[in-house]
């Protein structure tokens, strides 16, 4: 018994101390970002290997949730005649939700997971300590410009994933099922509001941004610095990034269209 | 060499992000068609304005001129106060012009038809629009429609 709330005891405050932890970091990593603003041929060179990289991935993931979108809505407007309703449902639920929450995901899994492998190495190898003793410090050099590009990087990645299911959603409903053109975009211009869902998608998107490359960095940051260490932390990240960018998308959804 | 190629890759990257956005707003959003006109206002009082919503359309003879811009009950005059905001371009409408609200499509999206009268001074801005139609609600018709079978 006394064993077992001792347990609790230790885990509670493991937890604590980590939150602490990474806040500080976050803190640090904040500070750090003048220095990723001036010297931003590094942050450059970032955000080619998490934006760039990302591309691919981004673009043909959005072509296909577009195309499914298009199918699956189709199928089921058709029941009510509202074929032309086709481009609201398809553009909307990308702008609103898809488009952040894929992007977001998929950005964990691409780029995330290989920042927290990166700095994991980076520790592993003693690179971080070996910076520290020539005064460079490891947060601004390293951490900052990473973090800066993701969060550029991002809201990028989850327009084009959404401009890109925007026109697979076309594709297949318009080119292959035969809903009007003219329905399609009008419908979709008439109800989508540029203040109320794309600002909002883009907020969304900075804010998985932050998240995502929080998690990343501060797993990569904080790792046992062994080969089984740098691949638990990566791990760890693309879990709680995931499970981050879900709550997260949960509770913005609530604040942004709720009362709607 | 490889920076070079790095920075153009990461200019095309923004390039196409940007792009993306653009597009989002402009052809996928209103942003387009609604936000950047100038216009005025007008407002009318209606005694039921059925499913009329916010940024609802206003048309005449089916072309769009306009949108909702405010909707309040008047607890004064007992009414729907809704507050239309039209075009600039759209100074056409006549003291007795005519507000009315209809549905597009039997159970679809509703909105303010107007009909200019033949005065020959026009509404401008904060005026009111005097001659106003109900929306038809469904269930009334319904369900005077069985009493009156019922009677017969």
């Amino acid at each position: 018994m006394l064993d077992w709330l001792q347990n609790v005891g230790k885990k509670g405050l493991h937890v604590f101390e980590s939150l602490g932890r990474s806040t500080m970091f976050f803190l640090l990593i904040l500070q750090g970002l003048g220095v990723a603003l001036v010297r931003f041929r590094l942050t450059l060179r970032e955000i080619y290997s998490v934006g760039v990289l990302s591309l691919v991935i981004i673009a043909v993931s959005g072509l296909f949730v577009g195309m499914v979108l298009g199918l699956q809505g189709y199928v089921n407007f058709a029941k009510f005649n509202a074929e032309e309703s086709l481009g609201i449902f398809v553009a909307l639920s990308l702008v609103r939700e898809l488009g952040p929450v894929v992007t977001g995901l998929l950005y964990a899994g691409r780029a995330g997971s290989a920042l927290t492998a990166e700095i994991g190495l980076m520790k592993t190898t003693e690179q971080l300590a070996s910076m520290e003793m020539m005064a460079v410090d490891p947060i601004r050099r390293i951490i900052a410009p990473r973090f800066l590009a993701g969060i550029i990087s991002m809201p990028l990645l989850a327009a084009i994933f959404s401009a890109v299911g925007v026109l697979g959603g076309y594709f297949v409903g318009v080119g292959l099922l035969g809903v009007d053109s003219g329905s399609y975009w009008s419908q979709m211009q008439a109800n989508v509001d540029f203040s109320g869902d794309i600002v909002n998608g883009v907020i969304k998107s900075v804010v998985f941004g932050i998240a995502c490359n929080w998690i990343a960095l501060y797993q990569g940051y904080d790792a046992i610095p062994t080969a089984e260490g740098v691949s638990r932390a990566t791990t760890k990240t693309v879990v709680r990034s995931a499970l981050a960018v879900l709550a997260l998308d949960f509770v913005l959804t609530a604040l942004m269209f709720g009362d709607i | 060499m490889t920076t070079r190629f790095m920075e153009i890759a990461v200019g095309l990257f923004v390039v196409i992000g940007g792009a993306a956005l653009f597009v989002l707003a402009m052809s996928v959003s209103n942003f387009a068609t609604s936000s950047s006109k100038e216009g005025y206002y007008l407002t009318a009082y209606f005694e039921n304005i059925g499913g009329l919503k916010v940024r609802s359309a206003i048309t005449v003879s089916g072309v769009r001129v306009g949108q909702v811009s405010d909707i309040v009950f008047d607890s004064e005059r007992l009414q729907a106060k809704v507050t239309l905001r039209v075009d600039k371009k759209h100074n056409y409408f006549t003291l007795d012009t005519a507000a009315s609200i209809y549905t597009a499509g039997l159970l679809g999206e509703q909105y303010i038809a107007l009909e200019p009268g033949a005065e020959d001074d026009t509404l401008t801005d904060g005026d009111e629009i005097e001659f106003t139609q109900s929306a038809v609600v469904l269930e009334e018709i319904i369900s005077k429609f069985i009493s009156n079978a019922g009677s017969s």
